[in-house]
């Protein structure tokens, strides 16, 4: 029942749209800081948001999720932001895979992120943003917030209803830490696990919410080779289980190992998107990187070498 | 404790004291010394003090001095003798010291307050100054013992019955200690007899019988939570039908109350209420109205349940009043807001006279002569007699009390475990994350602000008929800044912390009369104290705990470990 029993590639069907941004634009007073980028996301896909620092990855990322409202264009995705449904429902679902149910047609989401949430979009944060006090387990717990339904009066009572939602959401938060290799420390404040762990129990708390599509925003920045490799074996996992996953990396080597797909934004607009060995050979986005320096607005931490580019 | 498996042992103790042969006879003697002063007479003047002038016949206080000094033996015995098993968990010696420092200033402070009290060190006898001796030779010898090393005291295990039974002990102890302590009237030997309690509690916490006793009520909290409310629902029948303490018991479960209430909010929400006192004072004032008082303002008298209600209601109401658009802002400004809230209510209550509003409150003079509650046949004002112990007019509202205190912890316990307060505390830690997990922020913090209120508003209802009178001086700033520090000073987001320091600091008022003036500026300073040296507050959670000694990796393995005892338990 684990998300890991599901076959590597036989079930994976690439091809239905599940995300489909169009036109998403972004103004911050005089500062465009995206402008007009299309973006296709498809079922069991990996597709890589590259380019320099300050060229909207993340703000991109902000509007896909709801936490900025898009001064323009149009983000649609396959499913609606449903409402939870019932404990029994939650049951049987936990028992199945992470989501794969046959996807819904394209609607429009509104800017707003537990809408997005529920649609079944998540995402994690470049700079990690865990429940720090809290515990690993309980972090992944939050993630199932929002498909699980007992109000104020349900917990307080106590019926049957409660106790299966409860005991259904701890046993799939477990399972989700045993997922991606944290089974060992459920009880560990967040805030006292070593970095690496930090960023796979948000990785875990994103995917409690069962999503389509998970964003993963730097998910190895500060990363030793080790532990890079073993978050690409993670997400190819993650994309195995049938979701599918857009990452914003600095690291070259990464994204043209793990991505189907790689889109380069170079100061708010897309400069080509095509297959890794395409984007990487293309002049311009060596020119984008290696280019005149200008770009380093305001994240420090970029040191893309010039042989990583090639 | 000797069936127990053998375990690692803890790390070893790090600067071990020369070990003197001489140590342990010598402690041994000061335990002699101890009690056999105490059996001798420690003042000429019989007349303070409850009496510690003869020989042969020890008073109260003395009685305290000779159990502290078996406790002293018990640990020494635990060092050295027939009790070893027990020292091989147990950090006897840390336990000795703290016993033995306790019990020196104790005797230290008796010798002044009988020379204070009868004008002149020369009314202090002899046997005051060998129990001195005494209490100085055991802290001696305590430094000298050695350090031991110790087993993890979270894999001791005993037959659950007896663990049951410790539970049972450590109850009855607290529920006559509590009875001894309040019977006291004067001020000195109030105060000796924190020092003796605070001497004691100190040794069980250095021993690690308090560390043990934690995890004997994580794996019996059934019982422990029973117990508790045993020992509670038994405490007016050691009152004698006296009122005087059984009065002080009831403010401090209704400050209690509230305080669990106002935890809902600051501690599991992270919302920083300053105006919090108003929903007391809304669910009184609802009372008040609709009580049967010849100046309530309502012609409508519904019974009281309905009142309960209704107050409870109307506290709620106006928590989402004032939490729908406030919510917006957070952190300091939310506290400013607040702060401005309360003000508000107060003096709105102030002018809702007839004059400057409509008749509601009778402005600054309140709604004086609520007449007793009255819930089917029974009246709470009547005295009864229950198998030959009298139970006074504030034990009657002490066990309706006792019920709403039961469903407020109830409330906060099981909304505490649950997706709402998972949602709760996410807020509290990361709003922007935890909106991007998809929890309901808004509806979240409005939520704590209407539960929260409305257990505030169910308690000031029956505020409102013990009182039997409210008027708006009684909500003023000073007692929501009161109930906050009972939240912090006992441990944000716990219960028995909260309940705790309500006790604390409604209690210590209350019995040390002189120290009311100055009560101020001394919880201020107990304040700046408890977030220098124990900032999680008296009862830490476990998650707090972790979260202010972010270093103890033990204690996050043995937190991991409870949690798979319990789970293979179930």
């Amino acid at each position: 029942m684990t998300v890991t029993d599901r076959p590597a590639t036989d079930t994976r069907q690439v091809g239905q749209p599940v995300l489909e941004a169009s036109g998403v634009t972004m103004r911050f007073g005089g500062l465009l800081a995206v402008n007009d980028v299309d973006l296709t996301v498809r079922e069991g896909e990996i597709v890589g948001l590259i380019g320099p620092n300050g060229a909207g990855k993340t703000t991109f990322f902000n509007c896909l999720t709801g936490l900025y409202k898009p001064t323009g264009g149009v983000v649609r995705f396959a499913g609606t932001p449903r409402k939870p449904e019932s404990a029994k429902r939650q049951v049987s679902e936990a028992e199945d895979a992470v989501a794969v149910q046959p996807l819904e047609a394209l609607t429009p989401l509104p800017p707003k992120p537990r809408a997005v949430v529920r649609a079944g979009m998540a995402r994690t944060f470049q700079n990690i943003r865990l429940f720090a006090n809290m515990t690993a387990l309980e972090n992944v717990m939050v993630g199932r917030y929002c498909r699980t339904s007992s109000g104020a009066l349900t917990s307080i009572l106590r019926g049957p209803k409660f106790r299966k939602e409860e005991a259904a959401t701890r046993e799939r938060a477990q399972e989700l830490l045993d997922f991606v290799g944290l089974g060992r420390s459920t009880e560990h404040l967040a805030r006292n696990m070593p970095y690496g762990d930090q960023r796979r129990l948000e990785i875990a708390r994103a995917l409690a919410t069962d999503p389509k599509l998970i964003l993963l925003d730097e998910p190895t920045a500060g990363m030793n080779p080790l532990e890079t490799k073993q978050a690409s074996d993670l997400i190819f996992k993650i994309r195995d289980s049938g979701l599918s996953v857009v990452v914003i990396e600095h690291d070259m080597r990464f994204i043209f190992n793990l991505c189907d797909r790689v889109l380069c934004l170079v100061r708010g607009e897309a400069l080509i998107e095509g297959t890794p060995a395409e984007v990487q050979s293309d002049p311009r986005v060596i020119e984008a990187y290696i280019g005149t320096g200008e770009d380093d607005e305001d994240e420090p931490q970029d040191t893309v070498t010039e042989e990583e580019t090639r | 404790m000797s069936d127990v498996k053998t375990s690692p042992a803890a790390e070893p103790q790090t600067a071990q004291p020369p070990v003197r042969p001489i140590a342990w006879p010598a402690g041994v003697a000061g335990v002699v010394l101890v009690i056999a002063g105490s059996f001798l007479s420690w003042s000429y003047d019989g007349s303070i003090l409850n009496d510690l002038s003869i020989d042969f016949y020890p008073g109260g206080l003395q009685i305290l001095a000779i159990i502290a000094a078996v406790l002293a033996l018990v640990l020494l015995l635990a060092e050295r003798g027939p009790l070893t098993a027990m020292g091989t968990w147990l950090d006897a010696t840390l336990g000795l010291r703290a016993l033995g420092a306790g019990l020196t200033l104790y005797m230290a402070l008796i010798v002044v307050a009988i020379s204070v009290e009868s004008d002149g060190l020369i009314n202090v006898n002899p046997g005051a100054y060998v129990s001195l001796a005494g209490a100085a030779l055991i802290l001696a010898c305590a430094w000298m013992l050695p350090l031991r090393q110790l087993r993890d005291l979270s894999k001791a295990r005993l037959p659950a019955w007896s663990e049951i039974l410790a539970i049972a002990v450590m109850m009855a102890a607290v529920l006559f200690g509590a009875a001894y302590a309040l019977g006291l009237t004067d001020a000195w030997s109030f105060i000796l007899c924190l020092l003796f309690f605070a001497t004691v509690i100190v040794a069980l916490v250095r021993t690690g019988v308090i560390t043990w006793f934690g995890h004997v009520g994580q794996r019996h909290k059934k019982v422990l939570t029973l117990a508790a409310f045993v020992v509670a629902f038994f405490f007016p029948f050691t009152q004698g039908g006296s009122d005087a303490n059984m009065s002080i018991a009831t403010q401090v479960l209704i400050f209690a109350a509230t305080a669990i209430g106002l935890n809902i909010v600051v501690g599991l929400a992270g919302l920083l209420d300053l105006g919090y006192i108003a929903f007391l004072g809304s669910g009184a004032y609802v009372a008040a109205m609709l009580s049967e008082s010849a100046f309530a303002t309502i012609d409508w008298h519904p019974p009281f349940p309905v009142v309960v209600l209704i107050g409870a209601c109307v506290a709620a109401t106006l928590g989402l009043i004032i939490g729908s658009p406030t919510l917006r802002v957070s952190g300091d400004y939310l506290a400013i807001v607040t702060l401005g809230f309360g003000e508000i209510f107060r003096l709105a209550m102030f002018n809702l006279d007839g004059i400057n509003g409509p008749l509601l409150t009778n402005g600054p003079n309140g709604i004086p002569g609520i007449p007793e509650l009255q819930i089917g046949g029974f009246n709470f004002g009547d005295e009864h007699t229950v198998a030959g112990l009298e139970l006074g007019r504030f034990s009657n509202y002490y066990f309706l009390l006792l019920i709403l205190i039961a469903f407020v912890i109830l409330v906060f316990a099981r909304l505490n475990e649950s997706r709402i307060g998972r949602g709760w505390v996410a807020i509290r830690e990361d709003e922007k994350a935890a909106e991007a997990m998809g929890v309901n922020v808004f509806g979240l913090k409005v939520l704590a602000f209407a539960i929260g209120a409305f257990l505030a508003g169910l308690a000031g209802t029956i505020k409102a008929h013990q009182d039997a009178a409210v008027s708006p001086d009684q909500y003023i700033f000073l007692e929501s800044a009161f109930l906050l520090a009972a939240v912090v000073l006992g441990g944000m987001g716990t219960i028995a912390g909260v309940l705790l320091g309500a006790t604390i600091l409604k209690l210590l008022p209350e019995k040390l009369r002189f120290f009311s003036e100055y009560r101020l500026m001394l919880f201020g300073l107990l304040l700046v104290l408890m977030m220098r040296f124990r900032p999680e507050g008296l009862v830490a959670s476990r998650r707090r705990q972790l979260e202010f000694h972010e270093e103890d990796e033990e204690l996050a393995v043995a937190v991991e470990e409870e949690r798979l005892i319990v789970e293979e338990a179930k």
